[in-house]
């Protein structure tokens, strides 16, 4: 009876599931209730986790409910502990969740509500999750070892090699776009500069806090921080408001840059204890307590969504990104779908924490699954704006033009009616002087979330203190991966200098750490100081390179994977890891070949730098301008290059493995019996 | 209200480990230190001048 109970549950999920794909998919000149994205997201994620991930844990994995993980064999109460399944999913979740589904989706939506959510939905179900839970599998298996490790041993010396340098440049490119949505999400406005500024002394306070008053009260800490960071919203407010004070935190892009490089080096050379600790743990409880609070927001308001499912710049004219529907929304929303960061994440800390090989499968896939929901929330908080108003938003000055009037004349006319009084008295509501031309879907996501929150709790009193939030909330998720990615980003070149002169690899020694922590700023200031410069606003050319970059890293992710399965005897369920990989394949090398050699100056780098080189009167700027695409041009090439190795290398495994022409043996870690066995398991 | 208790216990218990009081009880045991300033530091010094947590985008 009980069995009936659950296949008839099931069946009424997979119709449920049917149903609210068919109508974000067919709907067409109609608004739609965004409870269907919300009921099609979470039928998909149960889906996908009841039969798909069990097919993966039990058919192609063979997970063996016996054998003991490196949390038990390796237990040292420090880095190896056997952690509550639970406790490690939302160890693992805080770690993946960042920006990235935030601001990918609100990007995408240029595009229409469509292309993203089914892109996000099918990703993460057959790519993101599965991607995940192999890896963290792998490394589980592994001791716990991290990918580039993997990659050495089991692809070969070539895979290691690659493996890091995709993993340094992927690091570089993610601060510095991440830091120009923060420079684009703050400029001219006092409110939030003031708001974020205050987050430094509120941080260097907590960490003051947890190491001399309290040691090792964090939670209580951080209650406290996030309350200081509210009241730090409230008085943003006198500060916007009051002449003299406005004045000093009204700030323009390069000063804001300038800022953010010059906390950047502090961040990294500081005491971890001082600034980074305690600006994480600060950021982690205003994450997790608004991603919930917006999904119940979400839920609450039930908000209708008013971006048709696909817009006229399918065609690859997009005022927020050019390029065409394929492959830029697929490179555009990578984590909420697929992600290759995450590959290290779950091949760093989480595989120390895991106490029975069945729970790969709850924090691999169903980690990435919640993420996946953070990003459908991202696309409904875009997709809820008037499309004019979205576009107005984040459209560029050099595409919509710099003038209310004129900006609001061109997005009209593209058949997205705006009027500049309109965004006037909207920029008014939520406490800016101005919403147009505030590019990199911070500031659209923001207005979008602050429209919910206000909504759902039924005042439009408080939408600038929404706005304000939901600002603060992302800049702080940005500068906390600042702090941590440049810390790691100088970890990585201190082991790789090392080799070169060894007292430069030692991480305590103050010179090397100042000399290395120059190194990994100057590299992500380079590019967030050609961002800031750039007059279509930085995110058109930095973004793609970014999500290119990350697909890649799961190209990476998946050759090895893919690797592991042929020589566990799973080829024939490779296609698991085969066919995403061949999507990622296709995805990033046709984004890489057309942002380089593309004719439209908006898409190629090459051609853009042609235009600018075309111009008979330069202004000074142009040549740094024509540096910088050729320099984009260079890196995007170098990084398909390397990937190209580790594909053929892969490939060229796969087929000694197959033909028998080489001994397939995996690396694993001996097997020893768990001593957490349950009757379940036996 | 068995269940909710034990609901609040299994977040409680990851709220603690997110945010580090979980290691550093777990190193308090393994040292036979008190909790003290000194500890404290020890901890983080041990904890955090490895290499960082990763954070994803």
């Amino acid at each position: 009876m009980k069995r009936w109970g659950s296949i008839l549950a099931w069946v009424v999920v997979s119709l449920l599931c049917g149903l609210a794909v068919a109508v974000i998919a067919l709907h067409r000149g109609e608004s739609i209730n965004a409870m269907w994205l919300v009921v099609a997201a979470l039928c998909s994620y149960a889906l996908g986790y009841r039969f798909y991930s069990k097919f993966l844990a039990t058919r192609v994995l063979a997970w063996d409910t016996l054998r003991a993980t490196p949390a038990e064999r390796l237990d040292n109460g420090r880095d190896f502990v056997p952690t509550n399944k639970w406790v490690v999913f939302g160890h693992h979740f805080a770690a993946i969740a960042g920006p990235g589904p935030l601001v990918g989706p609100v990007l995408a939506a240029q595009f229409g509500y469509l292309p993203g959510t089914l892109w996000i939905l099918a990703g993460a179900v057959f790519g993101g999750c599965v991607q995940d839970f192999v890896i963290l599998f792998f490394s589980v298996r592994r001791d716990g070892k991290s990918l580039t490790e993997i990659a050495r041993d089991e692809v070969g010396r070539l895979g290691g090699v690659v493996a890091y340098l995709a993993v340094i440049s992927i690091i570089v490119l993610i601060l510095g776009v991440t830091a120009l949505i923060v420079v684009n999400a703050l400029k001219s406005s006092p409110w939030g500069t003031f708001t974020i500024a205050m987050t430094i002394p509120i941080a260097l306070l907590m960490g003051v806090y947890l190491r001399v008053l309290r040691p090792g009260k964090v939670l209580e800490g951080s209650l406290l921080g996030f309350v200081m960071v509210l009241l730090a919203i409230w008085g943003g407010q006198w500060v916007a408001e009051s002449p003299t004070l406005a004045r000093y935190f009204t700030l323009g892009a390069p000063a804001l840059a300038i800022l953010i490089i010059i906390y950047g080096f502090a961040a990294s050379a500081l005491p971890v204890w001082l600034l980074l600790a305690p600006r994480d743990y600060l950021s982690t409880f205003v994450k997790l307590g608004t991603i919930a609070v917006l999904a119940l927001g979400i839920i609450a308001l039930r908000p209708t969504l008013h971006m048709p499912a696909l817009t006229r710049f399918v065609d690859g004219t997009g005022p927020v990104l050019a390029g065409k529907i394929f492959p830029f929304a697929f490179i555009t929303i990578a984590c909420g779908a697929v992600s290759g960061f995450h590959s290290l994440i779950a091949s760093g800390t989480t595989p120390k924490l895991i106490r029975r090989e069945t729970e790969t499968r709850m924090v691999g896939y169903g980690g990435m699954a919640a993420e996946s929901f953070v990003a459908v929330m991202a696309m409904i908080a875009a997709c809820v704006l008037q499309p004019g108003v979205y576009f107005a938003i984040s459209s560029p000055a050099g595409v919509v033009g710099s003038a209310p009037a004129t900006a609001a004349a061109t997005i009209s006319a593209w058949g997205f009616p705006v009027s500049a009084a309109g965004m006037a008295s909207l920029a008014q509501e939520v406490g800016e002087r101005t919403l147009f031309n505030r590019t990199g879907g911070a500031p659209a996501f923001a207005v979008g979330m602050a429209h919910i929150f206000a909504h759902s709790l039924g005042s439009r009193f408080l939408m600038a203190i929404w706005y304000h939030f939901a600002i603060m909330f992302e800049a702080l998720f940005i500068l906390s991966i600042l702090d941590a990615g440049t810390r790691v980003g100088r970890f990585m070149f201190q082991e790789a200098l090392g080799h070169v002169w060894r007292p430069l690899g030692r991480t305590s020694w103050y010179p090397s750490v100042l000399f290395n922590s120059g190194l990994i700023v100057g590299a992500w200031g380079y590019f967030l100081w050609q961002g800031v410069r750039d007059p279509l606003g930085g995110i058109n050319s930095l973004w793609p390179l970014f999500g290119t970059a990350n697909q890649l890293l799961a190209t990476v992710a998946l050759c090895v994977a893919t690797t592991i399965l042929m020589k566990m005897g799973r080829a024939r369920y490779s296609p698991v890891t085969l066919v995403p990989l061949g999507w990622l394949v296709a995805v990033t090398f046709t984004a890489s070949w057309q942002k380089i050699f593309d004719p439209n100056p908006r898409i190629g780098f090459l051609a853009h730098a042609r235009q600018l080189a075309a111009v008979p009167v330069r202004a000074p700027e142009t040549a740094r301008l024509i540096f910088n695409d050729r320099l984009d041009a260079a890196v995007t090439a170098a990084l398909v290059v390397l990937v190209l190795l580790i594909v053929l290398q892969s490939g060229l495994e796969w087929l000694r493995v197959l033909s028998g022409r080489k001994l397939a043996r995996v690396h694993e870690a001996p097997f020893v019996p768990t001593r957490f066995v349950t009757d379940e398991a036996l | 209200m068995k269940k909710l208790h034990q609901v609040g216990a299994i977040v409680l218990a990851m709220l603690r480990e997110i945010f580090d009081e979980a290691p550093y009880r777990r190193f308090l045991q393994r040292t036979g230190k008190p909790c003290s300033r000194a500890s404290y530091r020890e901890f983080l010094r041990q904890k955090l001048n490895v290499k960082p947590r990763p954070r994803c985008c």
